[in-house]
């Protein structure tokens, strides 16, 4: 009885150290399991006869601690971190959009070609390529948006298979001469699926910080961030979309039209997944300035990850979506150990599966509370 | 326009369309009829594509060791629902966004299939056709039907099987149950994230068993992209068919045939364009189902998670 008592006194006032110490143990479980994460990667290495010391210091190196890697691992965030933060708006707004990876395509498809063929000064270039990159993406999930709200059709499947219908649509571009592909010079001697290079002065300009260079569009992205964070936080707008994705019908009972409003967040996604494809084709760190059918190379798909694993949280992003960046960067130092570069996907996706765990128990274990707190007062 | 009717009149006459329709479409069936019963009971499972995937180097390397169909068949199917196990125990026990636990497990499984490939690179070759005497003698679809591989014999009872489960016995009530209204269902006595992980389990059965199918059976040997996103496709099977058996295997069908299309176009020596053939299942797929999506309703609960005393 008196345990009870203490538990619902401890409930009620919320003390400071019951808080304290359960902050205490959240952070000991996520550490926990980090590190139950990291030992099974390394396991798997040890398991096939490699080193797993190696494996880990080559990672780091390749992420950060090799000169110039920080700048190649903030280049590779900057499109995570624009795709997710489009994804938390339409979870938020409960919404799916898991096409980013195909919206990501079709947005650097469209920025490549105004880029390549728009005449004029360089910086009004580089600005309609970005926003002609984002519009594309917008019309790319505009079309699962569209047949979701005429016809029902689940947004699920439409942006799902709309992925491969950009990668064919796009791969077709690269094949015919008046769409993307690069005219036959003299010094290629074979003609591959490629775009023309963007010129110089249409390039997004670099940073350079101590020998680590990354695009200027950095320092957007973060600024971007906020914007997100305090467009949820403090304007109507986004209380209108977090009431939409909470519950739909009370919404919609209280003048927050779903269509609208979950039109809006669908474009929006796309908008960000196809403005992530602009910067990673004028950014510089992927592909040279040239599109091909690998651009994307799955950078639509970590975005996505990225922003379920961050909760939809903009600071949870970047810090979510710098690591990830990391083990992308550092796995490009992985053949000099020998081991297969598979590995650092094996790596993600164990601290992914390791980081969804502690929130899962701390929810339950809340959960369990409260009910016995009910049933002790009935 | 008349030379594209003549190659689809050339490739509708040919028998290896349909034997390739067919090869595609039980992959698909294997995997969609474990998903349609896990979507019944709630789950959306991204965690498909890892699932045959997981299913398709476990049947190499069963067949590495054993030299034998059938034990990397079941191999197949062991590891299938380990990776359901992952997937069921993280969504419906600790109750994670089971998108996540699905794109992380597809991930996962693909990072160690393809990492172990390498260090082992297992040996394998495709089981031996058998031909069902008189019955492959149909004309057009005989061949498709009764000379095939033997693995994929094994999807023909599975359906009405899975049906039967499903419509049939009082766990497929409960399955059903659970994916349209938990909480009722959890009022009246059924452990709702019981009955989810068991479907998802099936699931992983089922998708298992056909990725061994597809390496054992059709292709011969592992290699890591060997499942190419039909995981996806058979998703997209489930939706299109609006949950039921037939839609569900109808989908199959479909999208089997129109791959098939693709590879038997430039046999009987017709150019069409690769990338609009290979965009075609897919713009198939939603077209149709903008058409009939408003026919057929998604279980109400799906892809919800169900915690007791939360709305």
């Amino acid at each position: 009885m008196s345990d009870q008592q203490a538990q619902l006194a401890a409930e009620g006032s919320g003390s400071a150290p019951s808080q304290l110490r359960e902050a205490g143990v959240a952070a000991a479980m996520y550490l926990a399991c980090i590190i139950v994460a990291l030992f099974a990667s390394a396991l798997i290495v040890w398991a096939t006869g490699g080193s797993w010391q190696a494996v880990f210091s080559a990672l780091l190196d390749g992420s950060l601690r090799a000169p110039g890697r920080w700048g190649e691992t903030i280049g590779i965030a900057i499109p995570l971190v624009v795709v997710a933060l489009g994804t938390a708006i339409n979870g938020r707004a409960g919404v799916v959009n898991i096409g980013q990876e195909g919206q990501v395509m079709m947005g650097t498809a469209f920025a490549a070609y105004v880029g390549v063929n728009m005449g004029g000064p360089g910086p009004i270039v580089v600005v309609c390529l970005l926003i002609v990159g984002a519009l594309a993406g917008a019309m790319w999930a505009g079309i699962a948006s569209w047949l979701l709200y005429w016809r029902r059709v689940p947004e699920v499947l439409t942006t799902l298979l709309l992925i491969t219908v950009a990668s064919q649509a796009t791969g077709y571009a690269l094949k015919v001469d008046w769409l993307l592909l690069a005219p036959f010079r003299a010094d290629r001697s074979v003609r591959n699926q490629v775009s023309e290079q963007l010129a110089a002065d249409t390039r997004l300009p670099r940073i350079d910080i101590f020998g680590n260079d990354f695009p200027i569009s950095s320092i957007a992205v973060v600024l971007m961030a906020v914007i997100v964070f305090l467009l949820f936080k403090r304007s109507v707008w986004g209380f209108r979309m977090r009431m939409l994705g909470r519950n739909a019908r009370t919404a919609q009972r209280a003048g927050v039209s779903t269509v609208k409003y979950g039109t809006t967040a669908m474009l929006i996604s796309g908008a960000c997944a196809g403005l992530a494809g602009a910067l990673m084709l004028s950014g510089g760190d992927f592909g040279n300035y040239r599109f091909t059918p690998g651009f994307a190379n799955n950078i639509g798909w970590e975005g996505l990850l990225v922003a379920l694993v961050a909760r939809s949280h903009p600071v949870g992003i970047v810090v979510v979506a710098f690591s990830f960046a990391g083990l992308r960067a550092g796995s490009g130092f992985l053949a000099a150990t020998g081991v297969e570069r598979e590995i650092s996907q094996v790596v993600l996706a164990l601290l992914v599966l390791a980081l969804l765990v502690p929130p899962a128990i701390l929810f339950i274990r809340e959960r369990r509370r409260a009910l016995a707190a009910t049933r002790d007062r009935t | 326009m008349g030379d594209f009717f003549s190659a689809i009149g050339d490739v509708v006459t040919n028998e290896v369309t349909y034997s390739g329709a067919m090869r595609f479409a039980a992959l698909l069936a294997f995997a969609a009829i474990g998903e349609t019963i896990a979507e019944k009971a709630g789950t959306l499972n991204i965690s498909l594509e890892g699932m045959i995937l997981g299913g398709a180097f476990a049947g190499a390397l069963g067949m590495h060791l054993t030299e034998s169909v059938t034990v990397g068949l079941l191999f197949a199917c062991a590891i299938g629902v380990v990776v359901a196990s992952v997937q069921a125990n993280m969504s419906h026990r600790l109750t994670a966004n089971q998108f996540v636990v699905g794109l992380a497990l597809n991930t996962l499984v693909l990072g160690i299939a393809s990492f172990l490939n390498t260090s082992i690179q297992p040996v394998s070759r495709a089981a031996h056709r058998f031909e069902f005497p008189g019955l492959s003698e149909i004309p057009l679809i005989g061949d498709a039907l009764f000379n095939q591989p033997w693995p994929l014999y094994l999807v023909y009872p599975m359906i009405p099987a899975a049906w039967w489960l499903l419509y049939r016995t009082r766990w497929g009530l409960e399955v059903r149950a659970v994916g349209e209204n938990p909480q009722s269902a959890d009022v009246s006595g059924i452990d709702v994230n019981k009955r989810r992980r068991e479907s998802i389990y099936i699931a992983g059965l089922t998708s298992g068993l056909g990725g061994g199918y597809l390496v054992l059976g059709q292709i011969g040997r592992f290699e890591d992209a060997v499942v190419g996103g039909q995981g996806f496709i058979a998703i997209a099977a489930v939706i299109f068919g609006g949950w039921t058996m037939r839609g569900v295997i109808g989908g199959c069908l479909l999208f089997g045939t129109v791959n098939s299309f693709r590879l038997t176009l430039p046999t009987v020596g017709h150019e069409l364009n690769s990338e609009l053939l290979s965009a075609a299942p897919f713009v198939v797929t939603i077209v149709t189902v903008t058409f009939f999506a408003h026919r057929t309703r998604e279980p109400r609960a799906l892809a919800q998670p169900f915690v007791r005393g939360l709305t």
